[in-house]
């Protein structure tokens, strides 16, 4: 099957660019804009004419912006640890043990994966309400957990089939204690699995905006993706498309740097939980 | 340094099957015993019992005297080679090789000394600060040996080690592992299901099949006197011809013609419920072209004409595939041998008849050839337990025994 | 064979390795009888017991945050219940069903979002096989492909959003000239062709991911097999690839169609619903945080909830066996 001729590399290389291209242009645009001065900011042009940080300076300066941001960091990362632990503990059961009902969490967890979110927004909303959750960090973090458990337990039981169980053994016959087994053979082995799923599971809380819209109503927890929404501006007359492009690339980078630096697992990890093989 | 004694083990699993029934094996201080059968038939449950890493649900296993059934692994000081290898992927070759030395605790000049001793015995010194993914199978193969001579164990445990290298180097390797063992003179217990490596490495073979022992011995004792039908089968490459033959006014009727039998082996067709219908097996080296026989070789076998198939010219000696009319020859143990050889539903109409017979023949395919056989190689096996008939206090005497 | 087995013979087929004995007629049922019988061993018990002790919390959350409250919502739903009027609150068993069932708005909105849908995920299937096979197969530059494709998958889908609706908002956009002057976001079938594109730009590399990993399934020497034997590259892929992939391909569909369903974030940056581009969250979620009826908007969730588990009932059907976890029982 190797056609390795140039005419092939070429071809090859035009579909490449062409993916490139298609993948790039919204971010890139959206990061123009949030560089351009607020004259130049309806002039229609791909590239700024004049350059400035600006808008950045803006965002950073209200309180709305740096209040949202860091709740959706410190929400993200507390619901990404839960989740991850969580996961780990019903994946390594999952993918070691025999026990009744593993059929039924697998079926349950496959449910939740595919469950519509909004069929959920009424009833949380109204429970969270009664039990003083709504609007708070907790209110975020326990829908986030529920619908990232099930992508944590699928790629985690993937990765955890994956480790040779046998180096158990083979650390028990050089000598070690079921501990000692777990912690210097086994454990080094399943750390980068379980740092894949956190990415994972951390990007899908950081892209949530359904619930994070329903069931926040001040800045106490709103997440940025909210505040983008309700962006008004330093004032009320002046057009919030700069400052809402610069908050929007503020929270695009992490997520880029993640797929820059992580690549490899991040797709190992989304293919490996959903197909068998 | 230690002997290992089985007594009466065995290994019931929870959902009630049997895996291994009332094993008894006695392995001497420094024995090489290789435990081999086909796959299913508990040579690496055994092993695991030995080893610890399965529990033993009844009988006694004594390592060095001591009773160790509830011993954990790293109590009863053996090492043992995966089959997989199971080297640690996130260690170098020194820190695997190392890794039993610093959960012994011991100090780290003693372990860099060890760890470079082995690596000596092995030729590892060059890859020792390399990852095993970055090393050959062979390579592996061989870190997993210095893992476990590294720290001198009562006795190593090892599970098809050689299974996963191909042909030529497994060739290699036994020789290396047989050196090792003998340099070593430590007590080995080595799981395969190849019985040339089980020809080729142990002092003492054991035959296991659905969980019991069939035979033990030497590696030459059990290719000559063979218990059984399963054991007669098993070992040897290419494996011994099996043909129907009905006893008939004492005579055997048999593909090959009549073949007279002696009076040891009719005393035994006498009793009332002895079997009318047995099972022949010959060897392909007790076969000879008969133009190369001299008279008083030929006295002793019988002769017969067959179609040639297919002649397999070694260099060494000839091995002639003949056509042979008459039902081929059926039993629980050499259904199993068959599914074993992966040839169940794999067998040409007829039976074909393998020999081995001199480079100087000048046998060719297509011609009806006269072949000779020895009457005093052959055995006769009781198809309803696969019995060798021919065994005399533990030796077999061929048909024509008195 | 399958009369004379020897009870030995017959023990060692549970052990696993021993595929051959399954060929005895009699000893699967034998063996049925056994494993009933005999009673749990310590090991197995504490097997047992640890597996459960490890997913409770798990399954203990997913099950607090999504079975009490989907039954609550369908307590929620039989009643008139307005926060703004909260003395009215009573049970009115399914009148909401009725008003919402009968409603020119709900029936919009789930036409809007089932045709969002279908042509959002058909779309999605070719483009993302096409993506699929590029990133597998491509000479040069995989890992840039990769890269590059993962960046919308993780993007905030509102962020995308917001991009799409400024690259068409007349006077900043450079899309917003290319076909009329008018403002495309103003227009219904313009809006829901850009809401459809930012969609398919947000989740095709998912699929595609999906999809690769299919591929990866298709053994090489089948397709040279293929090709020796005369197949032509769309032969090789019609009739060796997509065969293989099958499971794969289904498990995609799967995943796309219910998350395409739910489309809600899009919409929202977008259009905010002007001009019947509401998707049936979209109303769900304006009945209830905007217009505070939780009776209606719950309502709603119910109805969403039951079209959901219709669609992924007819996909589990065609699965059949090619379920993902069906297999996760036997593997270990």
């Amino acid at each position: 099957m190797a056609d390795t001729t140039t005419r092939a590399k070429v071809r090859w290389g035009l579909l490449d660019l062409a993916v490139v291209v298609f993948a790039l242009t919204p971010v890139l645009w959206i990061m123009s804009l949030s560089f351009k001065t607020p004259a130049t900011l309806t002039d229609g042009k791909f590239i700024p004419r004049e350059w400035t940080l600006e808008n950045y300076r803006t965002i950073f300066a209200t309180d709305q912006f740096v209040r949202a941001l860091v709740n959706s960091i410190g929400i993200a990362l507390i619901a990404t640890s839960i989740a991850v632990v969580l996961g780990a503990m019903a994946a390594y059961a999952i993918s070691r043990l025999d026990f009744p009902g593993k059929r039924m969490l697998i079926g349950v967890s496959l449910l939740i994966a595919m469950f519509p979110q909004v069929s959920l927004v009424s009833p949380l909303f109204e429970i969270e309400r009664q039990l003083g959750l709504f609007d708070t960090w907790p209110g975020l973090i326990l829908p986030y957990i529920t619908f990232a458990l099930p992508l944590a337990i699928y790629t985690l039981s993937a990765f955890f089939k994956q480790i040779p169980w046998d180096l158990e053994k083979a650390a028990k016959m050089d000598g070690a204690t079921q501990g000692q087994a777990f912690r210097r053979v086994i454990a080094p082995l399943a750390a980068p699995g379980l740092f894949t799923t956190a990415i994972l599971v951390f990007i899908f809380c950081w892209n949530d905006f359904l619930f994070a819209i329903s069931l926040t109503s001040t800045e106490r927890s709103r997440t940025v993706p909210v505040a983008l929404s309700f962006f008004t501006g330093a004032s009320q007359f002046e057009d919030p498309t700069g400052a809402i492009c610069a908050a929007a690339v503020v929270i695009t980078v992490p997520i880029i740097l993640f797929v820059l630096f992580f690549q490899r697992r991040i797709v190992s990890g989304l293919t490996s939980g959903a197909v068998k093989g | 340094m230690a002997d290992i004694v089985l007594d009466k083990v065995s290994k019931k699993f929870p959902d009630g099957t049997i895996a291994v029934r009332d094993v008894d094996l006695e392995i001497a201080d420094g024995e090489f015993v290789i435990l081999v059968g086909p796959s299913g038939c508990g040579k690496s449950t055994t092993l695991n019992m030995i080893a610890g890493l399965e529990d033993i649900s009844s009988g006694e296993l004594r390592i060095g005297g001591e009773r160790v059934n509830d011993k954990a692994p790293r109590d009863r000081d053996i090492a043992m080679v995966f089959q997989s290898y199971a080297l640690y992927p996130n260690m170098t070759v020194r820190e695997n090789m190392a890794f039993p030395l610093r959960l012994a605790k011991l100090d780290k000049e003693t372990i860099t000394r060890k760890v470079e001793e082995a690596a000596k015995v092995l030729e590892l010194t060059p890859l020792l600060d390399r990852k095993p993914a970055n090393l050959s199978g062979g390579q592996r193969q061989r870190v997993a040996m210095g893992r476990a001579i590294v720290r001198q164990p009562k006795a190593f445990l090892m599970d098809e080690p050689l299974s996963n290298l191909d042909a030529k180097l497994r060739v290699q390797m036994r020789t290396v592992v047989s050196r090792l063992q003998k340099q070593l003179a430590t007590t080995t217990v080595y799981v395969t299901h190849d019985q040339t490596e089980a020809m080729t490495l142990g002092d003492r073979v054991v035959i296991m099949r659905g969980g019991a022992i069939q035979q033990v011995g030497p590696p030459q004792e059990l290719y000559d006197h063979p218990n059984n039908l399963f054991v007669a089968g098993f070992i040897g490459s290419p494996s011994m011809n099996f043909l129907t033959a009905t006893v008939d006014e004492g005579r055997l009727r048999t593909a090959l013609g009549d073949v007279p039998i002696g009076d040891r082996i009719r005393r035994e067709l006498e009793g009332a419920d002895a079997p009318r219908d047995l099972i022949l097996g010959i060897r392909p080296e007790h076969f000879e072209d008969a133009e190369l026989i001299d008279e008083e070789t030929r006295r002793r076998g019988a002769e017969f004409t067959a179609p040639v198939d297919i002649v397999e010219s070694m260099g060494s000696d000839k091995y002639v595939y003949l056509s042979v009319e008459g039902e081929r020859a059926t039993s629980a143990e050499l259904e199993e041998l068959a599914a074993d050889a992966g040839a169940a539903d794999f067998s040409g109409a007829g039976s074909n008849l393998v020999t081995r017979l001199s480079a100087e023949s000048t046998v060719t395919e297509g011609e009806d050839r006269r072949v000779w056989f020895n009457l005093e190689k052959i055995h006769l096996f009781d198809p309803s337990d696969g019995r060798n008939l021919t065994l005399h206090e533990g030796r077999a005497a061929g048909a024509l025994a008195d | 064979m399958s009369i004379n087995a020897t009870p030995a013979g017959a023990d060692v087929a549970a052990d696993g390795t021993d595929s051959r004995s399954g060929r005895h007629a009699t000893v699967p049922a034998q063996r049925d009888n056994r494993r009933r019988k005999v009673p749990l061993s310590e090991n197995k018990r504490a097997e047992r017991k640890l597996g459960w002790l490890l997913c409770a919390p798990a399954a203990l959350v997913m099950l607090a945050v999504t079975a009490y409250p989907i039954l609550y919502s369908v307590w929620l739903s039989l009643q008139r219940y307005d926060l703004r009027f909260p003395a009215e609150r009573e049970f009115i068993g399914l009148e909401n069903y009725v008003t919402v069932l009968t409603n020119e708005f709900w029936w919009t909105a789930f036409g809007v979002t089932m045709l969002i849908t279908v042509v959002t995920v058909a779309v999605e299937l070719v483009l993302g096989m096409g993506l699929a096979v590029i990133m597998h197969r491509t000479l040069v530059g995989r890992g840039i492909v990769r890269t590059s494709a993962l960046i919308p998958y993780g993007i905030v889908t509102v962020v995308a959003a917001f991009s799409w609706r400024y690259a068409w908002t007349p006077g900043t956009g450079y899309l917003a000239n290319l076909f009329s002057d008018g403002a495309p976001l103003t227009e219904r079938a313009s809006s829901l062709a850009i809401i459809m594109l930012a969609e398919i730009w947000k989740t095709t590399p998912f699929m595609a991911l999906l999809l690769m990993a299919g591929l990866a399934l298709v053994p090489e020497d089948l397709l040279k097999a293929a090709s020796t034997d005369g197949a032509t590259a769309w032969q090789r892929f019609t009739k060796v690839m997509l065969p293989v992939m099958k499971p794969a391909i289904l498990v995609a569909l799967l995943f796309r169609t219910l998350d395409a369903f739910r489309v809600f974030d899009n919409i929202y940056v977008l259009t905010s619903g002007a001009n019947e581009t509401s998707s049936v969250s979209m109303i769900a979620y304006n009945n209830l945080i905007r217009g505070l009826n939780l009776g209606i908007g719950s309502t709603m969730s119910v109805l969403i909830f039951i079209t959901v588990a219709i669609i992924a009932f007819i996909f589990v059907k065609l699965f059949g066996t090619a379920a993902p976890g069906s297999d996760d029982g036997e593997r270990r």
